[in-house]
């Protein structure tokens, strides 16, 4: 007896599959659920660009309508990743054009974006929607303009703090009076002004445009007129909030603030002056999010804003807020679940000294619903650590940034082992976990017994010795990405735990003490893994023993990249270096 | 399920199950007079000793004064190989640097002495530190005439290195700042004598850049300026450099010749 459900009865049930996490169990089950599975996912996310090529990708998933692709390692963000490394975005779409030309969505992140790239979508794609490119660099304008101008049926594009090669505006204009789709536009990361008029019309011809950011250019003036115009926005953000604006124009703005019912979240706010706050009052109650990490306002001015925002769900701001600040935050937004707190100034001796591990006690204390915190502070305690792990068993993520590297416990001078101890214990879901100041191998041992749940962690400035790594590896049993730097560990640990890297997308290191050598027998003895050894210097001059900079580390059925700068060393790039050259005395 | 492999370090750990703590980077045994103590080994780490791999990046103003702001420490270069150019202090600040940035809190961040710029820290998006860098200039209605938009990134290119680095150019202060901070960046790369060392206090380093070269050192700081024409590092003075500098080049001594007379001859008719 056959017992196997018909293809059209499994198409139907994975209908329902949504998940990517769900539909890649079910695609293990048997063969033909297989093939089901890969004939009906539309949704394909890649998150690491060379961990899979784009063919494999294209023949595997030929009803695929939306891709979403990661490039480079995360750390790229601090600049510790050379221009030049790759992450580029051009095979995956030359790939698609081919294969998969019904595509309608694209969502890159910290890849390489030519112009290129974006006429070559323009031309591709017959029913493209939506463009989101997220730390993206290498296109300029000019390629906006290609897609604005071609993309008949455009929903979204979105560029969220991009390096763009700024021309000027005119792209703006290229988008034609035909298009009446528009449900999303960002350009807040461009610097150029675009023509006013063209965008209103662009605006009042886009019934369905929910979400709008703009870019700094864009006036306090000109933004009262965009919003007459949009008054339906569900997701706004302001272009510069500076301009002297008179008496007659300051009441026309705060009546159009007053329109915006749906409103739920504001961002922008650049050079925000504080008379002008008020003008936001009415739109506070509904926001759920609201980004000030751009506002340089004081603490006064904030504590007035936030104390109206009783909805507010996740909150963006700089360490102007001050503990004070953060103490209203939490007696005024019960239902924060995400809070970052920015640092205003770069350097360690230009931080706020008022904001304090206090300030997010207080949130830990009031919010329940706290689970996602990014908080950068001159100093902490490992009480207040405690205190935090105590009131919010609930914490998913939880990144905290001491800015002096190996600060350690500012009133018992101790490391901040304790401390994270309590965290990981405690928060038992934990996923993301950042952690700082001065850190023993004791911390990761802890992180290592009870972080079972930790997917992410970063690293920098801490432990004593390759335990730390060891601790790491051989007990976070859900760790899929770790990224370190600046930390004193060897061969040893790595080495040692070397099948765990197969179970990661991948692993970061640099400045750390791993040598050249670890790295060839690493990338000899697993193949399933890339190991990229990142230097200024070709490793190869020095002798093996001696430590590389950068080393990342990723699993990839793709086998070698073909795209690798001169300073980068794979065991591929050289062929010389074949298991003759391992021996070891 | 443990996957060791062997290691190629002789000194044998590969086969030891114990895991022995390495001390890379060559410290002694420092005793620390800082306040920050560590917890006494547990038995299982007994063989490890805390205080020889304590790091402490001896920030001015710190808790650990004692210790000096190498980073030859902090890089992973086998004890014996120095920095050729460990990090110079810069203390020459003109009140312009100091406002570049973020805001200043009145009367509390006048003088930052040696700034140990260390890449990617505090971890903070680029896009970030931009914005919020012009952010800053505006408010402080600063009449240097910087340009609004962004901090003043310039890619630093040198002959003979595979990449080329980016700096911002707000950071520094003046050319000296500038040239101990490329040193140190592009020290490895260097074979002789570096032409970049400092004009000690002088922001023209024209004169003795000439020198440098007609003593054979290898290296020359240029700069593109918005002209696209080349020219040699510290013609002009500090805020048109900054203003005027699209590309800065290390180019070696015997390109540069070319640039010399006629940029000497510049500085000569301003004076």
């Amino acid at each position: 007896m056959d017992l196997r459900l018909p293809s059209k009865v499994l198409e139907h049930i994975f209908s329902f599959v949504d998940s990517n996490e769900d539909r890649n169990s079910v695609s293990l089950v048997c063969k033909s659920w297989f093939e089901t599975e890969r004939l009906t996912r539309k949704r394909v996310f890649v998150r690491n660009c060379y961990a899979v090529t784009p063919a494999a990708v294209a023949r595997r998933f030929p009803g695929m309508r939306s891709l979403t692709l990661k490039g480079k390692p995360h750390f790229a963000d601090y600049n510790l990743v050379p221009d030049g490394w790759g992450g580029y975005a051009w095979p995956w779409i030359e790939a698609m054009a081919e294969k998969s030309p019904s595509l309608e969505e694209l969502r890159l992140k910290r890849m390489v974006v030519t112009d290129e790239c974006l006429e070559k979508i323009a031309a591709s794609f017959k029913d493209f929607k939506v463009l989101v490119l997220t730390s993206c660099e290498g296109f300029s304008t000019d390629g906006l303009a290609a897609i604005a101008v071609a993309c008949r049926n455009l929903t979204e594009l979105e560029l969220r703090e991009c390096i763009v090669e700024d021309l000027g505006g005119d792209w703006l204009s290229y988008f034609p009076e035909t298009l009446t789709s528009l449900v999303s536009l960002d350009f807040s990361c461009l610097d150029s002004e675009v023509k006013l008029s063209d965008l209103e019309r662009l605006v009042s011809r886009s019934p369905n445009l929910k979400s709008l950011k703009l870019n700094r250019a864009v006036s306090l003036h000109a933004l009262g007129s965009l919003l007459c115009l949009a008054p339906q926005l569900v997701e706004l953000g302001t272009g510069s909030f500076s301009d002297k604006l008179d008496q007659e124009a300051v009441s026309k703005l705060a009546q159009v603030f007053t329109e915006l019912k749906e409103l739920k979240s504001l961002s922008g706010l650049w050079d925000v002056l504080p008379e002008y706050i008020p003008l936001l009052y009415s739109v506070c109650p509904g926001l759920t999010s609201l980004n000030l990490s751009y506002a340089t306002v004081q603490m006064p001015d904030l504590v007035e804003l936030l104390s109206r925002c009783s909805n507010l769900q996740k909150l963006w701001v700089m360490d102007l807020i001050e503990d004070k600040g953060l103490e209203v935050v939490a007696s005024s937004c019960k239902e924060l679940r995400e809070l970052r707190v920015f640092p205003s100034g770069a350097d360690v001796d230009e931080t706020n000294v008022a904001l304090t591990e206090q300030g997010l006690v207080y949130v830990s204390e009031a919010c329940p619903n706290l689970e996602s915190v990014l908080y950068f502070c001159a100093q902490f305690t490992n009480a207040a650590l405690v205190t935090i792990a105590k009131n919010r068993p609930n914490l998913k993520c939880f990144r905290l940034c001491v800015i002096e590297p190996f600060a350690s416990d500012h009133e018992t001078h101790q490391p901040l082992d304790e401390g994270f101890k309590a965290i990981v214990e405690s928060c038992k879901d934990l996923q993301r976990l950042s952690v700082s100041g001065l850190l023993t191998d004791k911390a990761f041992e802890h992180i290592g017994r009870h972080g079972k749940k930790l997917k992410m962690l970063s690293i920098a400035f801490a432990g004593d010795s390759d335990l730390m790594l060891h601790h790491l590896l051989s007990g976070c049993e859900s760790l899929n990405k770790l990224e370190i730097r600046d930390c004193p560990f060897g061969d040893t640990a790595l080495l040692e735990n070397a099948a765990k890297l197969e179970t990661m997308r991948s692993l970061w290191m640099s400045s750390c003490g791993v040598s050249f050598g670890a790295c060839k027998l690493l990338s000899e003895k697993m193949p399933k893994l890339n190991v990229e050894v990142i230097d200024e210097h070709s490793p190869e001059t020095r002798p093996d023993s001696s430590p590389v900079e950068k080393i990342y580390i990723y699993r990839t059925v793709a086998g070698p990249r073909m795209d690798m700068p001169e300073f980068v060393w794979t065991k591929h790039k050289n062929p010389e270096i074949g298991v003759s050259h391992l021996a070891i005395e | 399920m443990s996957y060791r492999l062997e290691s190629v370090d002789k000194e044998g750990l590969g086969t030891s199950p114990g895991l022995k703590e390495r001390n890379y980077f060559g410290l002694s045994d420092c005793s620390s007079v800082d306040s920050s103590t560590i917890p006494s080994a547990d038995k299982k780490s007994s063989s490890l000793n805390f205080k020889a791999t304590e790091l402490r990046l001896g920030l001015p103003d710190s808790q650990s004064p004692q210790r000096e702001t190498d980073f030859g420490l902090l890089s992973p270069r086998t004890p014996d190989e120095k920095l050729l150019f460990p990090l110079l202090p810069c203390k020459d600040h003109s009140a312009s640097g100091n406002k570049r940035g973020y805001l200043a809190k009145s009367g509390s961040n006048n003088a930052p002495a040696a700034k140990a710029q260390v890449v990617g820290w505090p971890p903070i998006r680029s896009f970030r530190k931009n914005t919020m860098a012009s952010s800053t200039s505006k408010n402080t209605n600063e009449v240097d005439g910087k340009p609004g938009l962004g901090a003043l990134f310039v890619k630093v290119s040198m002959d003979g290195a595979p990449y080329l680095r980016k700096v911002d150019l707000g950071t520094y202060t003046c050319y000296q700042h500038l040239s101990s901070a490329l040193e140190k960046m592009f020290s490895c790369f260097t074979l002789g004598q570096c032409g970049l060392h400092g004009a000690h206090g002088k922001e023209r380093m024209s004169e003795v850049k000439l020198k440098d070269l007609l003593h054979g050192s290898e290296f020359v700081l240029t700069y593109e300026d918005k002209d696209g024409d080349w020219m040699l590092v510290g013609d002009v003075p500090w805020e048109i450099f900054t203003e005027t500098c699209r590309k800065l080049k290390i180019m070696k001594g015997s390109d540069s010749i070319g640039l010399a007379p006629s940029a000497v001859e510049k500085s000569k008719n301003k004076d």
